[in-house]
């Protein structure tokens, strides 16, 4: 982490932008684990900095696509946690009207494609737009979140590699969390990086500590800058761990016990505020004072979340077709 | 005798299998990793224990991993291939469509394909994309059979028949009725447990079962909808109506003959099922009915489906989608009146 380059402001956004997820998060767990939340969810406690990262390099009209673990990517996009909130609740006032659920989060308004649940299935849409953008000589960006485990899928392979032929302002960012569900990487992947997978489409690649925020926002900015100038995708790979279970009760048992620990020692919040502190940039007391603040915010979005109105039965059958006939 | 689950059913048959044959062995994603679930319904779990080389941990690559136990299977190999959820056979669509289904037509009879796949279906508060009775996409599809026990005595017998069948053999399994414990357990399960015998019995390939019979009205579900069907049979009879309720078991082949000996009887029928109602196993059931036994029939057919329209998330539409046993008991008395 480089020292002066950001101002205070900017980097307490960072901060702030990181804590809303993980308390969002959090407090989607407890209400989910107590039986009041339906459905079923996939968390990104332990991964705040790749989705804050990223997205702090993007413009508002920057389209990104995720997967079944999207609540930290929409957060960041800019999609408002009362919509998803109201969402995740199932309410006719959620972003996807109580239609798509934790699963397929997002808002196009703010740039953010419905989520895709099918395992590598968003890159392609990434980089579809991404060659709308080239078609019409905008000077936007797509970026594609994915797993680790989804660089094994065939539509990862299919879709770089025609964002590398056709040179597509798009930014394929694989979150290694180490597993894809209860499969650790190294018995799928025999590279030692994913990053190095980006050379055999002549794009790329760059492997980076994913816990970092501010390093995350350098790299991301650097391939983002790349794309904007015509000089097409690249790979990025942001090290990382999820601190909770895979989705639901999952209790990670595959996971050993010490990998675990370390983990938690190099979550990206407290390392984020040993930071912070540490080089005398803000004090305990002004982080504190956010964390309480978005408690706070959290606390009556829940509450307006759970007063909102359910879509009504027969709400299931609009919204498939633009025209009716 | 004992009495098991679905999955644990499940479980028992894939171990007995494998002990018994060495050709045998599972192939798929989270199937077999010490400390994990044994697939996403825990089927396989602790298998790996027993058959340490032949529980093979998939990368996430469905196309790929359809394709390559096709291939093994062809080579003289049994695997026994599984998706998560049954919508990701979209992912592997051209696999199984392509390779699977028709390798043996192509060969002129020549190739065999001894291959299993396993497949969980149901809506189940997941969203879109991990709802769908996937069943029906591949009804129209000539080459594979397909299967879908509703308890765990057919699960068994079906997984067996499977296994040592010369041809693909899909099954199709219920998420609501795996019975799956602990974090893995689903919330709304339906307790399709059974008394396993301790011989080694099997669920011949298409043939139906009579769960409950009567003579008013035939009801013809799979999984969970003949679960329900059962459930709405009980409060018609309170109102006086008897149904006679068919699980078919085996999509295809269909037994049109127990269908048949039924519907001479009631001479009303009625299909269930959880997914649209557009191009569905209903259409076709009926649609056959119609042509076969027109002259035993006393008023149309009515095929009880989910709407024309995508999964929804919300709770409330939800239940709109998916048939309600008051929705099974409503369509019957509406049928015969
Ligand atoms: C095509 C497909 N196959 C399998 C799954 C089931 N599944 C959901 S998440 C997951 C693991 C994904 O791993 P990774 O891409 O590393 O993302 P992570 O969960 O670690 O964020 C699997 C196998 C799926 N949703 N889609
Ligand atoms: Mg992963």
């Amino acid at each position: 982490m480089s020292d002066n380059k950001y101002s205070l402001e900017f980097l307490l956004e960072m901060y702030r932008k990181m804590v809303l997820i993980r308390q969002f998060e959090d407090r989607v767990k407890f209400l989910f684990l107590e039986g009041i939340m339906p459905g079923t969810i996939h968390q990104c406690q332990g991964q705040e900095a790749s989705a804050v990262g990223v997205c702090m390099a993007l413009n508002e009209d920057d389209v990104i696509t995720s997967t079944h673990r999207p609540h930290g990517h929409a957060i960041a996009k800019g999609v408002s946690i009362q919509s998803m909130m109201d969402e995740l609740f199932g309410k006719i006032t959620g972003c996807c009207k109580g239609k798509g659920g934790s699963m397929h989060i997002g808002d196009l308004d703010k740039g953010m494609i419905p989520a895709v649940a099918i395992v590598g299935g968003n890159i392609p849409l990434a980089t579809g737009a991404a060659l709308a953008f080239k078609m019409r000589k905008e000077k936007r960006v797509a970026v594609s979140f994915m797993g680790d485990g989804a660089t094994n899928e065939g539509a990862f392979h299919e879709a770089v590699n025609m964002g590398a032929i056709w040179n597509l302002p798009v930014l394929y960012v694989v979150e290694n969390n180490l597993y894809g569900a209860s499969t650790p990487v190294g018995m799928v992947v025999r590279t030692k990086n994913i990053s190095d997978r980006a050379a055999i489409y002549d794009i790329p690649g760059v492997t980076v500590d994913g816990n970092d925020p501010i390093a995350v926002y350098e790299a991301a900015q650097e391939a983002v800058a790349r794309a904007r100038r015509g000089e097409g995708p690249t790979l990025l790979e942001l090290m990382t761990y999820r601190i909770t279970g895979h989705s639901r009760r999952d209790p990670a048992l595959y996971q050993p016990k010490d990998e675990k620990q370390r983990a938690k020692e190099n979550e990206p919040i407290g390392r984020f505020r040993k930071y912070l502190v540490g080089n005398d940039l803000t004090s305990a007391d002004v982080l504190d004072k956010i964390d309480a603040e978005i408690e706070e915010e959290i606390e009556k979005v829940v509450v307006q979340a759970q007063k909102a109105a359910d879509p009504k039965p027969e709400d299931a059958l609009e919204d498939m077709f633009v025209e009716s006939i | 005798m004992k009495r098991l689950g679905i999955a644990e059913a499940l479980r028992e048959g894939i171990r007995q299998e494998m002990a018994r044959d060495e050709r045998v062995f599972c192939i798929g994603e989270d199937i077999a990793i010490p400390g994990g679930w044994g697939g996403a319904f825990t089927v396989t779990l602790g298998l790996e224990k027993d058959f340490p080389d032949r529980m093979l941990n998939t990368p996430i690559a469905e196309n790929g991993f359809m394709g390559i136990a096709c291939g093994a299977a062809m080579m003289g190999l049994r695997p026994i291939a599984d998706v998560q959820y049954s919508d990701f056979l979209f992912c592997a669509m051209d696999q199984v469509c392509n390779n699977v289904a028709k390798m043996r037509y192509m060969s002129g009879g020549k190739a065999k394909v001894p291959m299993v796949i396993r497949a969980p279906v149901g809506v189940t508060g997941r969203g879109s994309q991990h709802a769908q009775n996937m069943e029906t996409f591949f009804m129209p599809l000539q080459g594979v059979r397909i299967a879908c026990p509703a308890t765990a005595y057919d699960a068994l017998g079906i997984l067996r028949t499977a296994v040592r069948s010369d041809d693909p053999i899909m099954i199709f399994e219920h998420k609501l009725l795996y019975g799956s414990k602990g974090a893995r357990a689903e919330s709304g399960a339906f307790d399709a447990s059974s008394d396993i015998p301790d011989e080694d019995y099997t669920v011949p390939i298409g043939k139906a079962v009579v769960r409950k019979e009567g003579k008013d009205i035939t009801i013809i579900g799979t999984l969970l909808m003949m679960h329900r069907a059962l459930q709405a049979a009980e409060q018609l009879e309170k109102q006086g109506i008897s149904a006679e309720v068919i699980d078919p078991r085996w999509l295809v082949p269909f037994d049109l003959e127990t269908v048949r000996k039924s519907v001479r009887k009631t001479g009303a029928v009625m299909t269930v099922e959880e997914s649209a109602k557009q191009g569905g196993i209903g259409a076709e059931i009926v649609a056959t009915i119609v042509e076969e036994m027109s002259d035993d029939l006393k008023a149309p057919p009515i095929r009880l489906a989910a709407p024309n329209t995508v999964v929804p998330f919300a709770p409330p539409m939800e239940k709109f989608y998916i048939p309600q046993v008051e929705d099974i008991v409503d369509a019957a008395k509406k049928l015969l009146n």
